[in-house]
């Protein structure tokens, strides 16, 4: 028997050995890098800058936690990133709605895949290059006045409508995808089986397609909501004179070289979004991610 | 027009010490310049083949981006030292990635020098291993932001100060003072720009110097509690107009072109690209005087190639060399000679010492008053970075 | 389903509307790769040629490219593995943690990029002191890309089954036959469509990469970050931007057609 073969005789036999073979890699990779620097990074939440040199100093402290907690400053910006993060999500869903339905459900093969490359394309035009174009758009005399100007409308210009719709649409592929993916997996036969029940269209997709995509667009929605969490770039281009948790963070690594406030700050998002989680692991999204 | 704070001075002195020692201790076994009794090095050792630069981007060209614009190439082939160079966003992450190690030569602004410099990331230099900087203007050499008791950190490369740009189709009449962004903002309100960091404080307290002398500000990067406060409330008025800050300059451009903002600070390469296109806009030196910048070129302390590092000092102060970089960047040069490889030095008013002492160049605002102050303890740059969040709210 | 004509009438132009929006800026960027504005006004003044061939000269963006490819295939390959096994993992065993376990290959993409940045950056710099580079940006993408892999492995693996598989073992095939002659073929699809997204996450992430590249490491989304901010550089990165896109559709149409293929063979 060579040794392979023993090997994965042994294996086949017990399968906490497959287990271990399976999980030790990625669980290393995961917990000894990911774990132990976000372990680290909330530990130096606890520690100091010394205001002369700006050099961490190791001294406990819960001043950066207690800054953060209280300062009105940090309150403010947490809300108004909250909302930005939930409208951008509820925005995205709801275009992504009809367009995966539409996709999954009326197109035939051809055009199906027609439509998953042309949602897939833009993402390949970079991050910062949208942003701008964003920008172009919505400058006064740009696209979008020129458009509404006839009908007395006017641009947003730059600001906090104008950070929604950017981020909304810089994530909406990847909101699209999971919504289409899991739209795919409803069978087309038990909406047939609804409509024989002599369910209306409406009906239906009320009562049978949207609790079975419930996971799906909870599963979309960490990628839009946690996305536009953390943005701090689309808010400096498009945001007026705005600023949003992720500003806060990378003024404070960046400018103020300040890592343990800059950590403490990061505890807000990491909260929200741990929060977030738990919230869509009882309603099962994790499982169907 | 500064005074050098003695007490300063003397902190600056020893950690000057502290950090040439390093030095001479990293040195110690290495080829690298041979070091005597002052720690700084006397003569310079064989190139190490290598240097790694970290700049504003645009400050180490090397045809990349456009084979016209290649400055590199030929310290290349001179020195055979090959050049590693990482472009910066701002000031202060140019702080952070010195501190990160691994870079011999950092061009860093008057904002950061005396970060670097105090918590001894940049070494002393030896001017006198460098021939170019004969050649370099007086009113650059010895100053607060590039040197401490008359021991220079580095060698200035370009400088410019922070104007006062404007649409001349809706501003009217054309303004001579910066009310117009502060306490006339309201007149066009929303489409107020300022430049996106806490160094912006201090064009605040310039404007307070003019307009509350009574506030006693002196330099506007030593300001106490009282005068802080002043300068902070003043932004937070000025925030209600602002359309938006702006920290890269194609925002700021655009924003002009598209009629999105009207007035605000500028540099002048900005208005020099508006002008190239067409726009309706202006620049002024207001009345009260501007902050600026001047940038050097230090040495780290932990330089891994400091023989490399001396030659690129050299190189890139040598008139040609510093005419094609600041030229391309869009700021006056260092030298008198330099303008003879540039036809533009007049619009940038390089060498002009009357302008020139007008500008605050930018200068890191420390605890210990860089104006002399002794009484009264400065509010630093950290307390200047919180309050630049919350007056952006 | 049956859906009424006036229902597929508006989906139909639901859905064109909002492609139509999707692509509108895209347009611009397209549009200003011909302007002969150097900062990216609209309208644009006149049109031009020069960018097209000096972005095709510029060598800055080409190595940039180089870069990112080779960063985007190095994570995309870490993923694959890494994102495989645990799917397997949390798909065919049941055991204790194993919540914890498909948290824990969510957390580095639902936790926003500036935390997994400065945490990386720390953890690089302070903790194992490496030196940041391309390495180390490789790390750091893999890390966020193994839950697309993941997603997409997982999702196959729960609509095959596991009866091929012990069908396979019954006939007497080994464990590494049975991976190789029957699950392996069955993921392919999902393997190229996780790897695709992967590869794609990769290629255009700035945030975590601003954090984790050292110096002289630039990546195509620095090399544009850098480049929007030089005198005349920016048509030439819309040119860069519609070129990207342009190419992209290749893999893109690639991945649909194979996972078409494997579709109607199940």
């Amino acid at each position: 028997m060579t040794p392979a073969r023993r090997i994965s005789v042994f294996l086949s036999r017990f399968s906490w050995a497959r287990l271990i073979l399976l999980l030790t890699a990625p669980l290393f990779w995961l917990g000894a890098v990911y774990i132990v620097a976000l372990a680290a990074l909330l530990v130096t939440a606890l520690w100091t800058v010394d205001s002369f040199t700006g050099e961490v100093r190791i001294e406990w402290t819960f001043d950066n936690i207690v800054d953060v907690v209280t300062g009105a400053l940090y309150q403010t910006v947490t809300l108004r990133t909250i909302g930005v993060a939930l409208l951008v999500t509820v925005v995205d869903i709801l275009i992504a709605l009809p367009i995966a339905f539409f996709m999954a459900k009326v197109a035939g093969p051809r055009l199906q895949r027609i439509l998953v490359v042309a949602v897939l394309m833009p993402l390949w035009a970079s991050y910062l290059v949208k942003a701008y174009a964003w920008r172009s758009v919505l400058s006064e005399g740009g696209v979008w006045a020129s458009v509404v100007e006839p009908f007395g409308g006017q641009t947003p210009g730059y600001g906090l409508p104008a950070v929604v719709l950017t981020l909304a649409y810089l994530w909406l592929p990847y909101v699209i995808l999971p919504i289409y993916a899991g739209l795919e997996r409803v069978p087309n036969s038990l909406l047939e089986a609804s409509g024989d029940l002599g369910a209306k269209t409406w009906r239906t997709i009320v009562s049978v397609v949207l609790p079975m995509l419930k996971p799906a667009i909870i599963a979309a929605s960490i990628f839009s909501f946690s996305l536009s969490l953390g943005d701090y770039i689309t808010v400096n281009i498009v945001g007026g004179a705005s600023q949003m948790l992720g500003n806060l963070v990378y003024t404070n690594v960046g400018a103020a070289n300040n890592l343990p406030l800059a950590a403490a700050i990061a505890l807000i998002p990491i909260s929200i979004m741990i929060v977030y989680l738990a919230a869509a692991r009882r309603s099962g999204a994790l499982e169907n991610l | 027009m500064r005074n050098t704070a003695s007490r300063r001075s003397a902190i600056f002195a020893a950690l000057a010490i502290v950090s040439t020692t390093a030095l001479l201790t990293a040195c110690g076994t290495a080829s690298g310049p041979g070091g005597d009794d002052g720690g700084l090095p006397t003569e310079l050792g064989d190139f190490e083949g290598s240097v790694s630069i970290l700049a504003w981007p645009g400050y180490v060209e090397d045809g990349s981006n456009d084979p016209a614009v290649d400055w590199v190439s030929g310290f290349e082939d001179e020195t055979g030292c090959m050049v590693d160079a990482q472009a910066y966003g701002t000031s202060d992450e140019a702080v952070n990635l010195v501190r990160s190690g691994g870079y011999d030569v950092v061009a860093a602004s008057g904002d950061a020098t005396l970060r670097l410099i105090a918590a001894g990331d940049v070494a002393a230099v030896n001017t006198d291993l460098i021939p170019s900087y004969d050649g370099v203007f007086d009113f650059l050499k010895e100053q607060e932001w590039n040197s401490v008791d008359g021991q220079s950190y580095g060698v200035p490369h370009g400088y410019g100060a922070n104007l006062l740009l404007y649409n001349t189709e809706v501003v009217n009449p054309a303004p001579t003072s910066w009310d117009v962004v502060f306490d006339g903002a309201s007149a066009y309100s929303g489409k107020i720009t300022a430049y996106d960091s806490p160094i912006y404080i201090a064009d605040a307290a310039v404007y307070l110097m003019a307009h509350q002398p009574e506030l006693g500000i002196e330099n506007p990067y030593a300001l106490d509690e009282e005068q802080f406060q002043a300068a902070v409330d003043l932004l937070k008025a000025q925030r209600e107009h602002v359309g938006e800050y702006w920290s890269d300059y194609l925002k700021e451009i655009q924003a002009f072109q598209t009629g999105d903002s009207v007035a605000g600070t500028t540099w002048q390469v900005i208005q020099n690209v508006l002008e190239g296109e067409g726009a309706t806009t202006a620049v002024v030196l207001p009345e009260e005087g501007a902050t600026g910048w001047s940038d050097t070129w230090m040495i780290t302390s932990d330089a891994e190639n400091p023989n490399c590092a001396y030659a690129w000092l050299d190189w890139i102060a040598s008139p040609e060399v510093n005419a094609q970089a600041t030229a391309y960047f869009g700021e006056a040069p260092s030298s008198e000679a330099a303008c003879d490889f540039r036809d533009d030095c007049e619009a940038y008013h390089a060498g002009d010492e009357e302008y020139a002492s007008q500008i605050w160049y930018w200068t890191t605002p420390i605890a210990d008053c860089v104006d002399g102050r002794t009484d009264v303890e400065c509010v630093d740059y950290a307390a200047w970075t919180e309050a630049w969040s919350e007056i952006k709210g | 389903m049956r859906l009424s004509s006036t229902a597929r009438a508006v989906l139909a132009t639901v859905t064109t509307l909002v492609l139509a929006v999707i692509y509108l800026p895209l347009g611009v960027v397209l549009v200003n790769s011909f302007s002969t504005s150097t900062t990216l006004t609209w309208p644009p003044p006149g049109f031009t040629l020069e960018w097209w061939g000096r972005a095709f000269r510029n060598v800055g963006a080409l190595e940039a490219i180089g870069t990112s490819v080779q960063i985007a295939l190095g994570a995309t390959a870490i993923s694959l593995v890494l994102g495989t096994l645990v799917a397997i993992a949390l798909q065919r065993y049941r055991f204790f943690g194993r919540d914890v376990v498909s948290l824990l290959v969510i957390l580095p993409i639902a936790l926003p990029g500036i935390v997994t940045g400065i945490a990386l950056n720390n953890f690089f710099r302070t903790i194992i002191d490496v030196r940041l580079g391309i390495f180390t940006i490789i790390v750091a993408h893999a890390t966020f890309c193994i839950v697309t892999v993941f997603n997409n492995v997982i999702a196959r693996l729960r609509r095959t089954g596991t009866s091929l598989e012990e069908a396979s073992a019954d006939l007497g095939a080994g464990i590494w036959t049975t991976f190789r002659l029957v699950t392996f073929p069955q993921l392919r699809s999902a393997l190229l469509a996780g790897g695709l997204l992967a590869f794609a996450l990769s290629f255009d992430e700035i945030i975590v990469t601003t954090f984790t590249a050292g110096s002289g490491v630039t990546t195509l989304p620095i090399w544009i970050f850098e480049n929007l901010f030089r005198p005349n550089q920016a048509p030439i990165v819309s040119v860069i931007a519609v070129m990207l896109v342009a190419v992209s559709v290749v893999p893109i149409w690639l991945a649909q057609r194979l996972a078409g293929a494997d579709q109607a063979q199940h």
